[in-house]
């Protein structure tokens, strides 16, 4: 089973990389940009079948591990 | 007074640490390495030293602070050990949860290497207490991620507290409330992004930061 994690900074935290991306797509021309945010993507082979279960252990990496919830919110995809 | 320095993959202040700890205390520190389960008998004091631990994976300190040495050190700070984290080492006691906030990338997005002002926001610790409060000291910094957030309740609370050990006079990575370093709430936590052990020496330019282990020395072999 496979598992997709999106993490993403909170809304409300400054991501200073994501401005400057922002700033750099401005520069070529690609104009009407409101905000860039930047996040990562984290993909998980498992060895765990059933999908309710895969679930709470990966909500469970992401709490331990994944993310840092203080500035950082996480959704979890699973896959077949 | 006994110490301990641990060690990462990636720890590049490892020496600088345990060269200053010696010249304060007269005893070297034991260096352990991250994979040790335990700690040496009888600690004093742990540092975790700077540098780029698990090459800054996935996040700054993320990755070391969940190695099996952290354990051992996390329960030693519980139990009321000293415990000092320096640049990747404050990322380090962050993600291991035994300070509050987080560090991100710097809000300019630049690697800063020089050497700055800062203000001693308190001498009531067993880490500054060779410093007078409000004193402008000179310290080098060098990292891209340190760039301190956390809630206005948490500021609030270290305002309140006294736990801001030092802030910037000029800010140079967007640090809320210009934080360098903060304490825990019993105070026997240090956390901070400039180096203290890169300037204890009249050789090295200036001896600001050696007072900070002068006071350790001082506050520990008293305890």
């Amino acid at each position: 089973m496979k598992a997709r994690v999106h993490v993403t900074l909170k809304s409300g935290v400054l991501d200073p990389q994501g401005e400057a991306v922002r700033h750099a797509l401005g520069a070529l021309g690609f104009d009407g940009v409101n905000g860039v945010r930047q996040g990562k993507v984290i993909e998980l082979d498992l060895d765990e079948t059933d999908a309710a279960r895969a679930e709470t252990a990966v909500r469970a990496m992401c709490d331990k591990l994944l993310a840092n919830t203080v500035i950082e919110d996480y959704d979890v995809e699973i896959a077949g | 007074m006994k110490t301990a320095v641990i060690v990462f993959p990636g720890s590049n202040c490892d020496r600088d640490m345990a060269v200053a700890l010696e010249r304060a205390t007269g005893q070297a520190p034991a260096m352990v390495w991250h994979k040790d389960a335990s700690l040496p008998a009888g600690l004093d004091l742990i540092a975790i030293p700077g540098g780029f631990s698990f090459g800054d994976y996935l996040r700054c300190g993320a990755i070391a602070a969940r190695s099996p040495i952290m354990r051992a050190v996390v329960e030693f700070a519980q139990k009321g050990g000293h415990v000092l984290g320096v640049c990747n080492g404050f990322q380090v006691l962050i993600e291991a949860g035994l300070l509050p906030g987080a560090l991100m990338r710097n809000a300019n997005l630049k690697f800063v290497c020089r050497d700055l002002h800062l203000t001693v926001g308190t001498s009531d610790s067993p880490f500054t207490s060779a410093y007078r409060p409000g004193e402008t000291i000179t310290v080098p910094v060098a990292h891209h991620d340190g760039n301190f957030v956390a809630s206005d309740a948490v500021l609030a609370e270290l305002r309140d507290s006294d736990r801001v050990a030092f802030r910037y006079v000029e800010n140079p990575n967007g640090s809320r409330d210009d934080i360098a370093g903060i304490l825990s709430d019993n105070r026997r936590v240090l956390g901070m992004m400039p180096h203290p052990e890169r300037l204890n020496d009249p050789a090295l330019g200036g001896t600001d930061g050696g007072r900070l282990f002068d006071s350790l020395a001082s506050a520990l072999v008293r305890a």
